[in-house]
């Protein structure tokens, strides 16, 4: 029973372990904005679980319902929704970029490329 | 883009739904679930779903790029405009007490603009992120 | 919760198209997860975003950069003690954190119960997400606005002006400035 008490906190930390192990040891930087996003999602999962509150319903009032779960936290994760889509697109624009000057999107391959060319191609 | 004859009946039909469905969202946002963010998006997905299924190019005619980006400027500057005519009529930025002679009701018509501001902007800007991605193939 | 685990397991297994599509379906699941969770406005949100958007923005990032992930030599060990040893740090931490669901817990004592009782008779504005959205936190909201605005001129920067250099550098004397 304690257990299971902290299981929503565990998911997060579980889906944000993911994303950093993605983050950390992929070399594709494609593959790295997916373990960012990964991560994303589970602070947003962290925020959310902390807003639930045990047989609350949607924060739509109504005369029906007593218990409301917790606005606040949907408000701020409803727009970090968003600006994570855009922020994934200039990630994403950025490796476009990137595969456009290196002809490749790995790292390792970019930093071959780049201690190869000498500091002026930087 | 697509030669499938399914496909492109299927969306010619659809689009229109997602459109209306965007409008819903974007006005309805007050009593259910909702609201300028989902609206903008859903919105935006309608033109994505046609340049996907027809043509890229086709698309950008009926949203050309610099429409976008005024439109864009366009959301932003409304929500910031609300602010400010806020402070003209003696209230404080961003809090629409001021707008109306009834405080709840002034909230709701602040509230309502600046959700229309907020689907502008985010509609126009996920249209122009995905244009730029589109056209470089 | 569990549907949301098994989700993104197969997301860092296959190649980039997959894993792609792959994160388009986890973020559907997280939407029904939202739902589950009492944040309908949130998992509205995520569907639209999710599962439509992002991945069309992934194929098309995929379909420009290549679509399959190098295989690397198999030396995982760093970061993967790394991610653990953060996740177990963060276990510990939670042992002092409210119980999942708790009425009591200090998130849901401070601002949210005035917005939940007055919100309706101040804004007139049923749903209370909206309401604190775009009154309460009016400003914050603008400032995220904002940031939309400024990534969408961010892209169009990064790949629109690469266009008008790439047609400058098929101009015969052409320098390579950035």
């Amino acid at each position: 029973m304690d257990i299971l008490n902290h299981i929503n906190y565990w998911a997060a930390i579980a889906l944000a372990a993911i994303g950093l192990y993605a983050v950390v040891a992929r070399a594709n930087l494609i593959k790295k904005l997916i373990g960012l996003s990964l991560f994303q999602t589970a602070v947003f999962l962290l925020f959310i679980t902390v807003g639930k509150i045990t047989g609350g319903t949607a924060p739509i009032l109504d005369a029906a319902y007593e218990v409301y779960s917790n606005p606040l936290p949907h408000v701020l994760i409803l727009t970090a929704i968003v600006v994570s889509v855009s922020t994934l697109a200039v990630g994403l624009a950025l490796a476009i970029a990137i595969k456009r000057d290196y002809g490749t999107v790995e790292e390792d391959e970019i930093h071959a490329e780049d201690s190869a060319a000498g500091p002026d191609k930087a | 883009m697509s030669d499938f004859l399914v496909l492109r009946v299927i969306a010619k039909l659809l689009i229109p739904f997602i459109l209306l469905f965007g409008f819903y969202v974007q006005m309805h946002g007050d009593y259910g679930p909702g609201g300028g963010f989902q609206a903008g998006v859903i919105v935006a997905a309608a033109f994505v779903l046609y340049a996907i299924v027809f043509d890229v190019k086709t698309a950008r005619r009926v949203a050309p790029m610099a429409a976008l980006v005024s439109l864009a400027c366009l959301g932003v500057l409304l929500y910031a405009g609300v602010g400010v005519a806020n402070l003209i009529y003696g209230g404080r930025f961003l809090e629409y007490g001021a707008l109306a002679h009834d405080p709840a009701h002034g909230n709701h018509i602040g509230i309502l603009i600046i959700e229309i501001g907020v689907g502008i902007a985010v509609a126009a800007v996920m249209m122009i992120i995905f244009f730029s991605f589109a056209r470089r193939r | 919760m569990f549907v949301a685990a098994t989700g993104i397991a197969a997301v860092w297994l296959r190649n980039l198209l997959a894993s792609a599509m792959v994160l388009g379906i986890y973020s559907l699941l997280m939407a029904s997860l939202w739902v589950v969770l009492d944040a309908v406005d949130v998992a509205f949100t995520e569907a639209a975003v999710g599962a439509g958007i992002t991945t069309v923005l992934m194929l098309l990032a995929i379909a420009l950069t290549g679509r399959h992930e190098k295989r690397r030599r198999a030396r995982p060990w760093l970061p993967l003690a790394t991610s653990l040893g953060t996740a177990g740090l963060l276990i510990y931490a939670t042992l002092g954190m409210p119980a999942f669901g708790d009425a009591n817990a200090p998130a849901q004592l401070h601002v949210a119960p005035y917005y939940l009782a007055h919100g309706q008779a101040e804004t007139g504005v049923p749903n209370v997400v909206t309401a604190v959205l775009a009154a309460y936190r009016g400003f914050d909201t603008l400032g995220e606005v904002t940031v939309i605005f400024t990534a969408g001129i961010g892209v169009l920067v990064l790949l629109g002006g690469a266009k008008r250099r790439q047609r400058k550098e098929t101009e015969p004397a052409a320098g390579d400035s950035a």
